[in-house]
């Protein structure tokens, strides 16, 4: 909170200083003011919505390609090892393009763009959260299998209730770390027509030329959101600690 | 009964087994009756582990027949459930479930695998922990354990999967001296209740008091099989003989 307050402080300091700043754009004590603030934020809802949905999506896809990974099977492996090394290869801005422009071509399916964001984002991040999993699946002391199977647990409640439980506390920083990624992404997706925190602050640099002003909202709009992830991710971290080991 | 009248519950045949080139078991042979408590001993590398591993499959023998329980562990699905339905295992670092409370601990293997109800598997979870003499520990995590506790916990989990037969794989191995009598005493009213046990252990008093049966292994080899009585006071092999007194006079 501090942080924000400094720096918030210091935007301001300096545009007291320089004659280039030309706050009224977004002074809320103005009714355009005002308005031009409020359309700004309004893209906050479209942001986070797609940021989440396209988390959970790409912890579930990253989970199913991580487990093949960890097969004694050599094909399951090579599924895992190509899935990871061909997604992780595109680039996010072309894979958002190719999805909402491009598939709709060879599906015959039209896309909308809140849908074609999650897929594209969820896609592409999907094999860095199996690359994760896989880490933290790894790291669980082999002890841990032995015992589950010699009270004869299947792998499916081995997995369920011995190792995951245990994996996904120790990879809860770096999931963490993705969920942040993940929300500045979402920026991207702009670039297809999706009404988010970036598409908003461009229409209304389009109409007020005041790009300085208007963009940096918008830094402040991503850091706030993003600081306030980051806490409610440290104190799940510290709520998971409060028992077990780790 | 004498184990003797009883028909063989465990029996390994020219068991052999590889870790690439290491030969860790070469054509090990031992049939262990119902009943039967059988104390396995060697030096580190010898193989007795791998042995009783080899029993509940945790790992799986190249060669020779292992049948337990009058089914030929032949790697099949069938086989494998059945054999880790009937086999309890103890291990050097009793493995508890760090994330789970002592009473989860105990109830998770009846509750997912016999279909236990959450009151039944808790009331036989506290029957077990009354047996290892701390079922005031039942709310606690692993972690707020002592060693001993831990290992008493691990007996129990074991125990509430009712198991015909008990491997313990070095189960006072990792404990402080002080807590190696109250595991070894919990497992000593184990045998006495007539549980057949596999026990790999350097505890040569416990081996004493509660072995049928002694086994040497050296080098992957069962060197030498026997009574205490014969074992301990004029065994036949050379290497069974130095090996005893190494660790009786440390």
């Amino acid at each position: 909170m501090k942080k924000i307050i400094m720096l918030i402080a210091l935007v301001l300091l300096v545009s007291g200083c320089s004659s280039e700043w030309g706050w009224y754009v977004v002074d809320p004590s103005t009714p355009k003011g005002l308005s031009n603030l409020r359309f700004l934020i309004s893209g906050l809802e479209e942001t986070v919505l797609l940021s989440f949905t396209a988390i959970f999506i790409s912890v579930t896809i990253g989970l199913l390609i991580a487990l093949p990974g960890l097969s004694s099977n050599i094909y399951l492996r090579s599924f895992n090892r190509v899935y990871v090394e061909f997604i992780r290869a595109i680039p996010i801005l072309v894979l958002i393009l190719w999805v909402y422009y491009g598939m709709p071509q060879i599906s015959g399916l039209s896309i909308s763009v809140f849908w074609a964001g999650v897929f594209a984002l969820a896609l592409s991040d999907s094999a860095f959260e199996a690359e994760i999993f896989r880490a933290g699946i790894q790291s669980i002391d082999k002890g841990q299998y032995e015992a589950a199977h010699s009270i004869s647990l299947s792998y499916t409640d081995t997995m369920r209730f011995v190792i995951l439980p245990q994996a996904i506390k120790r990879i809860l920083p770096a999931l963490g770390n993705q969920l942040i990624y993940m929300l500045k992404m979402s920026s991207l997706v702009s670039v297809i027509g999706m009404q988010e925190l970036t598409r908003k602050a461009n229409e209304l640099v389009v109409t007020e030329y005041r790009p300085l002003e208007i963009y940096t909202i918008l830094v402040l709009e991503y850091l706030v959101l993003i600081l306030l992830v980051s806490a409610a991710v440290r104190w799940l971290e510290r709520r998971m600690n409060s028992n077990g080991i780790d | 009964m004498h184990p003797n009248d009883t028909p063989s519950i465990i029996k390994i045949e020219n068991v052999s087994k590889f870790f690439g080139d290491f030969q860790a078991l070469n054509k090990v042979s031992i049939e262990v009756k119902k009943g039967e408590r059988v104390v396995v001993c060697g030096p580190s590398g010898s193989g007795k582990s791998t042995m009783i591993r080899c029993i509940n499959q945790l790992e799986s023998h190249e060669s020779g027949s292992i049948i337990v329980n009058g089914i030929t562990l032949d790697g099949s699905r069938t086989a494998l459930d059945s054999i880790r339905a009937n086999v309890g295992m103890v291990f050097q670092q009793f493995n508890l479930f760090p994330h789970l409370s002592v009473l989860d601990n105990l109830t998770l293997g009846p509750m997912r695998t016999r279909n236990l109800s959450a009151s039944d598997a808790h009331k036989r979870a506290m029957h077990y922990l009354e047996l290892v003499q701390i079922p005031e520990q039942a709310e606690k995590y692993p972690r707020q354990l002592s060693g001993g506790q831990q290992q008493r916990v691990a007996i129990a989990r074991s125990l509430c999967m009712e198991p015909s037969i008990m491997l313990f794989d070095e189960p006072t191995s990792a404990l402080d001296p002080e807590m190696i009598n109250e595991v070894l005493e919990v497992m000593t009213s184990l045998a006495e209740s007539g549980m057949t046990m596999i026990c790999v252990t350097h505890e040569m008093g416990f081996a004493r008091r509660v072995a049928d049966k002694m086994v040497f292994m050296d080098h992957g080899e069962i060197v030498e099989t026997g009574t205490p009585e014969k074992f301990f006071s004029a065994p036949d092999s050379k290497r069974c003989q130095e090996f005893l007194q190494k660790i009786l006079h440390h």
